[in-house]
This record gives C-alpha cells, structure tokens and sequence, in this order.
C-alpha cells in the first residue's frame, strides 16, 4: 500500500509561494499512488530550471543533472534498469531550448519513459528573459522591443515524430493533470506530457488569462489521426486545448528492444563480469593465424 | 635484427592501399614476423594521396621508421610524393618506370587483360609484394581467401589468380635484386589495433554501456563493441551528439553498470561539462579521447599528443579525476581495465588519452597477459546501510555508492551543490566541507598511480621522458643512441594524472619527447616535479614520432 506520505520529502522547497509548480507535484503524488509505485521503484531525472528541482520535493530515486540534459541521462537509465519507472521532469527552457536537439532524438528512439515539462512560457530562474515558447510580440527583461522570433511547437514536432503518447495537461486543473500522468506512466513508450504552468513571477499572462482560453479536448476528439492532431496542437491563442492530443495504436520499436531480445532481457546490472575465457576466445579473433579480416575494416572512416 | 624491413605503399583514397597493406600484414604477422602498421591518409574519400606504412621484423619493433626498403606506387603522383622516402639501396615497386632497383609490374594491364577488370590491380600489385619480400605465394592466397570469405567463389579465385600473376611477374625481375626472404616461422602473434584493444580491455572490465557519436580516430571502438554487443551484453548507442554521449554514460552508470564514451578532441571539447557532472554527482565514467591534430577540426586524420593539459584541466570547478596514456595496445588494453576499477573506486571520471598513431595502427602483441587482469566492482552492500547517505562525509572522500532499484534505499545525486544525502543546499559551511571530501579522494588515488617506466637509467648521462604512445620510438632512439656510444636512458609515463609519487634522479639532463609543439607533459613535469628540462623533442606535422625524428632532432636540433 503506497500513500501519499511516502512520497513526503523532507527537503525545503525553493519554488515561489503559491506557483502552479505545487499543483503539478500533486498531481504527480496523486498518480503514483494511483498506480502503486514505491518510491524506491521511481526514478526522477531533471536538468537545471525551477520544474528541475521538483525531485528533491518527491521522495524518490533521482538524478538532478546538467541544464537541458535530462533526455540522454533517462534514456539510459531506462535502458539500463528497464524495471524503473523513469520520469523526466523538465521546464521549456532546460527541454526545448537547451536540450533541443535531445528533444528531437528522443523522439526518434521512443525509450519507455515519461516526459513532463513545465511550461510556463518564461525562463523564471534567471528573471524573466523569452524562452521557446514565448509568443512573439511579448516583452521580457530582456527582448524589450518584444519577441521578435516565432515561438517552437513543441506537442505539433513531437506528433511530426511519432512520438507515442502526446499530451497537455494543465497545472491548474489537479485532477485532469492526474489522469493524464496516470496515462502518460502507465503508457508503454516514450509519453510526453506539456504541462502549462503560468509563472506569477514573471509570466507575461495571468493565471486566469490560461483558465478562460484552456478547454479540455472533447470525448469525441480522436488522437489517431497524426495529422489532425497536428493541427490541434498548434491551436493556441483565443483557445487552449488539453489532453490527449496524439496515442498511436502501434507505437514504433522500443528503445533497446533488440537488445533485449538479442542479448540480456533484463536489468544490465545483474550482469557480472565476462569469464577470462570469453576473453581469451575474443582476442584469439586477433590471433594472425586464424584472424578475419573483417574485424579491421571497421572504424576507419572520415569525420 | 636479421630481419627489419619497411615498405610503404603508396596511392590514391580508393585505389585499394589499405586493403594490399593489410593483406600483406596478415601474411607476413601469420608467417611468424613481427609486424607493425600504420597508415597516414587524408580526409578524404577518393582521391588525394595516402600510404599504408609496414614494418617487418623478427624481433618486436612497434615503432615505424620513415625512410623505406621497398616503396609500391599505384599511381604516379603518390610515387613522386613518397620517392623522397626510398632508401637509395631500396626498391622501387612500379607500373611504368624501369631502371637497375624497379621492380616493373603493370598492375592495371595485368588486371585488364588477364582478370578483365582494372579492380583486380590492387592483388596484383600485393602478389607483386610479397614476391619482393620473398613470403610464400600460399600465404598469401590463404589471406585473401579469408579476406574474401564470404564473397562469391569466382571472387575468391579471380583474386588468388590475380595476387599469383603479380607474384610470379614481380619473381622473375628479382633475381639477384632483392635481399629479402621471409620463411614461415612458428610464431603466433595477436595483430591488433589501439582502438580494438581499448574496446576489448572496456570490454574484459566489465564495461556494459557505450554511447558515442562517430568521430576519427575513436570511431572503431564503438564499432568494435557494437559488432559483438549480442554476445558480450554491451549495449551500444550512437548519440545525437558528444554531450548526449557522455551524459548518456553518466546515467548508465548513476544506474548501476559501467559505462564509457569515445570521441577525439572536438567531440571532448563537447564533452566537458559532462566530466564536470560526473566529477560533482561522483559518477564514474570512462572517456576515451582519441587525439588529434587540432585546434577545431584541425587535421582529421593525422596524429597528435596535443591534448594533455586539456584533459587534465577539462571540467569546470575542481574535482579529482584521472588521465591515462597507454603506450600500446597490450597497455592499452589493460590501462583502460584500470581505469574502469579505478574510476569506480574513487567514484571519478576516467581519460584514456589515445591518438590517431595508436587507435589506427596494428601492433604485434605477444601476450595480452589475461591472468594480470583484475575487474573490481566497489558499491557498497545494501545490508550495512541505514539512514543511506548517497554523499556521506567520510575520510577518504569515497562515500557508499548503491544503484537505484538495487535495494529500497533512495539514490538521490545532485549537479548542485548537495547535502549527504543529495539534495540542494546553500550551507556554505557544508559547501566548503564536501570541496573537501571530494578533493581528499585524489590523496588515495595517487597512491594507486604507478610509476614511469624507466629504462637504462643507471648509467645515463642524458635521459629521455616521454608519454603515452611514443614509447617504442623513444625506446628505439635510446638503444640507437646507446649504440652509438652515448648514455641515454628513458623515463616514460603512461598514468598522468594525477601524476605519481616518483623522484627523478639528481644528475643526468633531461630530455622532454612530445607530439606536441609546446612541451605540454613538461609544464606538468616542472610544476609537479621542479624538473628542469634541458631541451625538448617536438613533432606536430601530424605524423607520428619515430626514433630516426628523435635522433635527428636531438642531436642535431
């Protein structure tokens, strides 16, 4: 039985009073109980922002790494112990700016992992400067004459790239934001969940600006039309859609699942160390007696 | 030696350069010599000019030579341009030119008219070859069949026929003109590279990840371990880029196992900040940095030690790590098994510096010494532990490392500045504490540093220092000198940083040997040492250092 007092952390939390981050952490509490998760069964991974800092606020394994390199750090650790739930808790700097190029790749590879950025459409830890997603035309301290730059699409690039489970849940909706989290973990694949998260610090909206335009998709709305869902996630402006925007029925190869199938099925760790015969018989393939020649042509490539 | 022949073969990228050297290495290294190989070539794809440079003798060289026995040209560019290398006693090995020492082969007319295709004048021209050097023809046919294996039979014959025809072409000019004769000895030999004894030793310690985005020279090391991943469990990925591999490692190995990346300098460059994540979470990892010559892309292909002081320094802020040098590939191979031990023990990143000389070129080894090899895992027993502190203040430094999910203790590692047990803190009296833990983790490392190798020290009046892959020509250069009637000897590291406890004797000069044009390895030297140096050896023209450059330069500056 896993309740909600588990999941207690005793580290002081750094976020602004009364910021949409504690709502996103409960729902992320609510979910993993829902679904039973112990904390030792739990891995968070985050890079560098305030979203970056929620695993010290959730009793759990984590790894709280490098600005905007969480991906590649989840990514092997969902490899590595397949048997972890692996969640990425990131911000739309640390993922889309930062870790733009890990983002993209993630796609490609579909490791089994949940992804969750806080977007608050504002780089809050360093004060207020435009981050990906800020609308054009929004001042900032920094961008003064307003943003001149297009803001990225980040749900509309994932659904381009098959991502398989793509979502927007919104930090002031606690409930909604559970069952997608439940979803999203629950998804067997990689399942990315934006999640708008109005800055009262910095933000060039309201909290109340999202409440009046955020509807949530319909029941009849069906996220296994790649294209349509394309186009509703670019839907942005008088009207905010959330929830499930993209689920494809059969999602694209498990990251590492060749290997699974090919060589060890299980968690690397349980793994010793190979026998020094299995040594010797690998470099008897140097010996010049018996040598293939295959074993030289590789490596030797140009840049 | 009775025997020390060497051969340069000579061509465009394209033309099959690589493919005749190689084959002849197989043959003469089967035949019981020791062979050494190496190739310089240009970043290119066709075109241009490259050499596949051999040497073969009966006693283990694994160093090159630059002036050759025998040169085969292909075309007539790449004979002008390696002509300057043919010892005026050598032979030169070419289609169209006659005279009193050219052995005359039209490869591509032979190819032509008798095989019907030009392809085939790569084998005539090593059937040329090993007629020069006087090997067995069926030593050689027996490589090319495996060479070939797997090709249709028509391939393998047409190309046995092919290598016969060059042979017994190159035969009858050389009567009473070449020297040489290589009978089949007992002799058994590993020929191998840098990179594939580095991926083999990562592979013999354990090592169960590698992420890597492909770079010259490293690139074979991935490649070789991912050839054989089913079988040895390693799992491989090509990144999207240098900082996704390194960060990808550092979660394989936060996640239990052990882990590595490979790139050259540009790709290191990337590269660093995650050696900084892994110096401040404590998680071992092991990098491989393939150098070359530099800045930016430099030249892609050509070999370089300028990347010493970069690897000892990469990394912001202060935290303990280690930076090897192998000498060979028999070092290599176990230099990286340590570092992997090494690195877990002290919860620290590992640098393996390589370069292009020894990732490319084939070594003969002996003996890869299996029983020498000692894995050893360092996490800590989940049963001891209550109250788990990931980053438990200790006094050595080296805190209890558990993996997530090993038991239901929480593993919890921060970039920021942390608490025992993970978690952010601004306490900067527990900032200034954990400085210190990390910092006291080097004491214990130096001590498990070994020494330079010296050789000849006794006597000598100069000694020569060097590091990493230079080893063989400095200790050719040595013996030459000595012959000569001088005294020299050599001090040689391979284990860099941190530099080992090690006192230089008072009274000879010092001589620093370097691929590097500012003596990097002597700033060390000095400020580690208060070693005064009386002059240095430097080469950085891309090509790798050889004991004639040595003693060229040395005596004659």
């Amino acid at each position: 039985m896993v309740e909600l007092d588990d999941y207690q952390s005793d580290a002081e939390n750094q976020w602004c009073p009364g910021c949409p981050n504690f709502g996103i952490l409960k729902a992320m509490k609510n979910a993993l109980v829902a679904l039973a998760k112990r904390p030792d069964e739990i891995c968070l991974v985050s890079g560098i922002g305030q979203a970056a800092k929620l695993p010290h606020y959730l009793r759990c394994n984590f790894f709280n790494g490098l600005h905007g390199r969480a991906l590649p750090v989840a990514t092997a650790i969902s490899v590595v112990s397949p048997q972890l739930t692996t969640i990425v808790v990131t911000g739309d700097g640390d993922c889309y700016g930062e870790g733009g190029n890990h983002f993209l790749h993630t796609f490609r590879r579909n490791p089994n992992l949940t992804l969750i950025v806080h977007n608050n459409q504002t780089y809050g830890l360093t004060k207020g400067q435009a981050s990906p997603t800020t609308d054009s035309g929004e001042k900032t301290r920094l961008q003064f004459e307003g943003v001149t730059i297009s803001p990225l699409q980040p749900l509309a690039l994932a659904i381009l790239h098959d991502c398989p489970f793509v979502a927007r849940g919104f930090a002031g909706d606690i409930t909604h934001l559970t069952e997608l989290f439940v979803a999203a973990i629950q998804f067997r694949g990689l399942a990315y969940v934006d999640v708008i998260q109005p800055c009262i610090t910095w933000g060039t909206h309201s909290v109340s600006w999202y409440r009046d335009r955020i509807y949530r998709l319909p029941q009849d709305y069906d996220p296994h039309d790649k294209y349509a869902a394309m186009k509703k996630a670019t839907e942005w402006g008088d009207r905010i859609p959330t929830g499930v925007f993209y689920q494809m029925d059969e999602p694209p190869q498990l990251f590492g699942e060749y290997f699974r199938a090919n060589s060890y099925e299980g968690a690397l760790t349980a793994l010793k160390f190979p026998s020094r015969g299995a040594i010797a018989e690998l470099l008897g393939q140097f010996k010049t007696a018996k040598q293939r020649g295959e074993m030289d042509r590789q490596g030797r490539g140009v840049v | 030696m009775m025997v020390d022949v060497t051969i340069v073969i000579a061509g465009a990228a394209g033309q099959g350069v690589q493919t005749i050297g190689y084959v002849l290495a197989r043959t003469a290294s089967g035949a019981g010599y020791n062979v050494f190989a190496w190739q310089e070539y240009e970043s290119r794809v066709r075109g241009g000019c490259n050499s596949y440079r051999m040497r073969i003798s009966d006693t283990p060289a694994n160093s090159p030579l630059s002036r050759a026995d025998i040169l085969v040209a292909l075309n007539a560019e790449s004979q002008r341009k390696y002509r300057p290398l043919l010892k005026p006693e050598g032979i030169l090995i070419d289609e169209h030119e006659t005279g009193e020492r050219v052995i005359t082969v039209p490869f591509a007319r032979i190819a032509t008219d008798d095989f019907g295709k030009k392809l085939f004048a790569n084998t005539v021209a090593a059937g040329a070859l090993a007629a020069v050097l006087g090997l067995e023809l069926e030593a050689l046919t027996a490589v090319i069949a495996d060479e070939f294996a797997g090709k249709s039979s028509e391939v393998v014959d047409t190309n046995r026929a092919a290598a016969a025809a060059g042979y017994s072409s190159a035969k009858r000019s050389c009567e009473g003109v070449c020297a040489w004769t290589l009978p089949g000895r007992a002799q058994t030999h590993y020929l191998v590279t840098g990179n594939e004894a580095l991926a083999l030793g990562a592979a013999a310690a354990g090592c169960r990840f590698i992420a890597a985005y492909p770079m010259t020279p490293s690139t074979g090391i991935i490649t070789l371990l991912s050839k054989h991943k089913e079988r040895l469990q390693i799992f491989t990925e090509q990144a999207e880029d240098e900082i996704a591999a390194i960060n990808m490692a550092i979660g394989a190995s936060y996640a239990g196992v052990r882990a590595m990346t490979a790139t050259s300098g540009g790709g290191f460059s990337l590269m660093t900040e995650g050696i900084s994540l892994a110096g401040m979470t404590e998680t071992p990892i092991v990098i491989v940095l393939g150098q070359r010559p530099a800045p930016a892309t430099g030249l892609p292909t050509r070999t370089e030690q300028a990347d010493l002081l970069f690897a000892v320094n990469a990394g912001h802020g202060e935290f303990p790590r280690l930076v090897f040098a192998p000498a060979d590939p028999r070092d290599a191979f176990h230099k990286i098994a340590r570092a992997f031990n090494l690195a877990e023990k002290y919860q620290t990143p590992a640098i393996v510096l390589s370069d292009q000389f020894l990732a490319d070129a084939n070594f003969t080894v002996d003996d890869f010494e299996l029983e020498n090899l000692k894995p050893e895992r360092f996490l800590a027993t989940t049963t001891e532990l209550t109250d788990y502190r990931r980053y438990l203040l200790t006094e050595t430094g080296i805190s209890p490392r558990l993996f997530p999910g090993q038991s239901e203790q929480l593993v919890c590692c921060d970039s920021d500045e942390h608490d025992e047990y993970g978690h952010i803190t601004e306490d900067l009296t527990l900032r200034k504490r954990m400085v210190e833990k990390r910092l006291r983790k080097l004491e214990g490392l130096r001590d498990e540093i070994q020494p330079p190798e010296e050789y000849r020290i006794r006597e000598a009046e100069d000694v020569l220092v060097g590091w990493g892959s230079s080893r063989n020509a400095v200790l050719e250069a040595v013996d030459r000198l000595n012959d000569q009637g001088n005294a020299i000897g050599m001090v040689h590291f391979t284990e860099l940083w941190p530099l080992p406890r090690f006192t230089f004797t008072d009274g000879p000069r010092y001589h620093l040997i370097e691929s590097n044009a500012t003596a990097q390895f002597g700033r060390m030297l000095r400020s580690e040492y208060g070693l005064p140096v009386s002059s240095t050896v430097t080469r950085y023209d891309g090509l790798p250092l050889d004991h004639e450059y040595i003693m060229e330069v040395w005596q004659h500056g």
